[in-house]
């Protein structure tokens, strides 16, 4: 993961996303949610998205691990796209379940509700992916598992049922679960926001760890002091377009927008 | 953080309890009721209690049960496998296994076991021979039906076909019970479909299938006397009927075989219980883990169970929380 950043092409790019449009529904039910987005995460870097309920920048976030389908548009994760396969002919295919499952299993992804598999044990949850998708020794995925609890400080909890966690550890062991996998890139989805006040810090403080060893990361969050700390690029988003972006400090603090000014006067 | 009392517990309040008289009448006067079932029971002379005693051992009755308890299982467990089949075939994105599964759940519920017994016993009749070899084209194996279809393979086959039909509702409520950003997680990490099913989604739809699932295998263990309408003769109900008539004696025997359904329901039960136990771990706090593996089961007890467990407040931890 450390070489990755330290690699000589640190500007290259990680995710391409050009000009994604998502439809949901059709006919007159349809909700026309991305409106052409583009976005660029060069390798090694943390990119938060801001934005106002609504905006689309989970379903962003959604569509670049496949889970939802781009409607227009394409996203490429690793130079690879994703989802389609373009022949030589310029003809688009879909790509087989298969395929795609292999490509999400590069990406790791960490949810609002953490989504932990309640009937695992911590560990359990941690080993699960390693040793279904990867084929890993449960030995092996054992030591690997009790290490990356250890890295969110969870070791003497592995045993434990995700129903006798907090809920901040539980969004800790989501984020090991996602690491076993040794991502590329790692996709946040509003991971403190189902948290009692007084449990975001430590989830916080587990990505922050993780975006200094040089993880590509992207965080969708109302986080305004993590943005601020821990982002290289801040995005804004609203209404299914991203209407302000560039370096924390030119966005949060000065930010050319009305929209943003106004979304920034809610959240601090 | 250990939630142990901190000092001195405080003297707990002295009050006289509320007067309840009630709560005495009420208990004697249902006792007394079941005194005189219980006597009226033992005492009467016509049960020939004598007779049951005999018979509940006799070697056609317990061939009986034996025979009861392979239809049962033998018809769940092919009943279990056809209705997850047909529960994921009615949550495919493919119109055709959508509409057979719902096609096969409207015909097996929507007609009597009876009358589908009846036909089961008379597929020779309708189809006296049975081949095997390309559809429409040349047949390559042929059998005659009464050989291949006995008795005993029409009642398994009969039963489990009409029993998957409800089964595959119980699947599907099961597996629609399961939190829908389950199957998200999983797919991030990278899983396919099948194995998504397999270990993430079913063990979890369990928890919801299995009590139901319990109680249509008691209701199958008696259904199971329905399949003299093939007929099948040698299970439970049969046989002592057969002998009850024979002896001229029909009570005693029915309650023979009263007694070893009520026996085996009795076992089932506590199967069921362990089952429960099992597909519940995880879901309540881990209480009821595999025991015995440290924090699974010997558990100290955390406050907030001790809170959940006086039943005075409701705890969901799978509450949905919105920010």
């Amino acid at each position: 993961m450390t070489a990755s950043a330290e690699a000589p092409g640190t500007a290259e790019t990680m995710v391409e996303v050009r000009d994604v449009h998502k439809v949901f529904g059709r006919g007159h039910d349809a909700v026309h949610v991305l409106k052409g987005v583009s976005l660029d995460v060069p390798r090694g870097s943390v990119t938060v998205v801001l934005g106002p309920s609504g905006s689309g920048k989970s379903t962003l976030l959604r569509c670049v691990n496949e889970l939802e389908e781009i409607t227009a548009g394409s996203i490429h994760v690793g130079g690879d796209l994703m989802g389609y396969r373009r022949d030589d002919k310029g003809v688009l295919h879909r790509l087989h379940p298969k395929v795609i499952a292999k490509q999400r299993s590069r990406i790791g992804m960490v949810f609002q509700r953490f989504h932990l598999f309640p009937h695992k044990t911590a560990l359990e949850n941690v080993m699960e992916a390693p040793v279904q998708v990867r084929g890993l020794s449960k030995a092996e995925a054992r030591r690997r598992g009790l290490e990356l609890l250890d890295r969110v400080g969870l070791a003497e909890r592995a045993e434990f049922y995700p129903a006798q966690l907090s809920g901040g550890q539980q969004q800790r062991v989501a984020i090991a679960r996602a690491l076993a996998m040794d991502p590329e890139l790692m996709l946040f989805d509003e991971p403190t926001s189902a948290l009692d006040p007084e449990l975001v810090g430590e989830v916080l403080a587990v990505m922050q760890d993780l975006a200094r060893s040089g993880m590509t990361m992207i965080v969708v969050t109302h986080e305004i002091g993590f943005a601020r700390e821990v982002a290289d690029h801040v995005v804004f988003m609203d209404d299914g377009v991203i209407v302000e972006e560039g370096a924390p400090a030119d966005v949060l603090d000065n930010p050319s927008e009305p929209r943003l000014r106004d979304f920034l006067a809610h959240v601090l | 953080m250990e939630d142990r009392p901190s000092g001195q517990l405080p003297e707990p309040l002295h009050a006289r309890p509320v007067p309840r008289p009630g709560r005495w009448v009420s208990a004697v006067v249902v006792l007394v009721l079941v005194a005189m079932a219980v006597n009226a029971l033992v005492t009467n002379p016509n049960f020939r209690w004598d007779t049951v005693w005999l018979y509940l051992r006799d070697v056609v009755v317990v061939r009986g049960v034996g025979w009861t308890l392979v239809l049962t299982f033998g018809s769940m467990a092919i009943a279990i496998v056809l209705a997850v089949l047909l529960a994921v075939m009615r949550r495919s994105d493919n119109p055709v296994m959508r509409s057979v599964s719902w096609f096969w759940i409207w015909f097996f519920r929507g007609t009597p076991i009876y009358t589908q017994l009846v036909f089961w016993g008379l597929l020779s009749v309708l189809y006296p021979r049975l081949s095997l070899g390309i559809p429409f084209g040349p047949e390559f194996w042929t059998f005659t039906t009464q050989d291949v279809i006995t008795a005993f393979w029409a009642a398994l086959i009969g039963l489990a076909f009409n029993e998957s039909a409800y089964l595959a509702e119980i699947v599907r409520a099961g597996l629609s019970s399961v939190d829908p950003g389950q199957t998200e997680a999983a797919k991030a990490l990278g899983m396919k479909d099948a194995k998504i099913l397999r270990r993430i989604v079913l063990p979890q739809a369990m928890r919801v299938i299995v009590p139901p699932t319990g109680n249509e295998t008691i209701s199958m263990l008696k259904t199971t006397s329905l399949v003299l309408a093939i007929p099948f003769t040698l299970e439970l109900t049969y046989a002592t009927n057969q002998i009850g008539s024979r002896i001229f004696q029909p009570i005693p025997l029915l309650i023979v075989a009263a007694l070893w359904y009520l026996l085996i329901t009795s076992v089932l039960m506590i199967g069921q219980h362990y089952l429960e136990r099992f597909y519940g771990r995880g879901f309540d706090g881990g209480r009821t883990g595999r025991g015995g593996r440290g924090p699974r089961g010997g558990r100290k007890p955390r406050k907030q169970d001790l809170i959940g467990a006086s039943g005075t407040t409701k705890d969901d931890p799978f509450l949905e929380v919105t920010p």
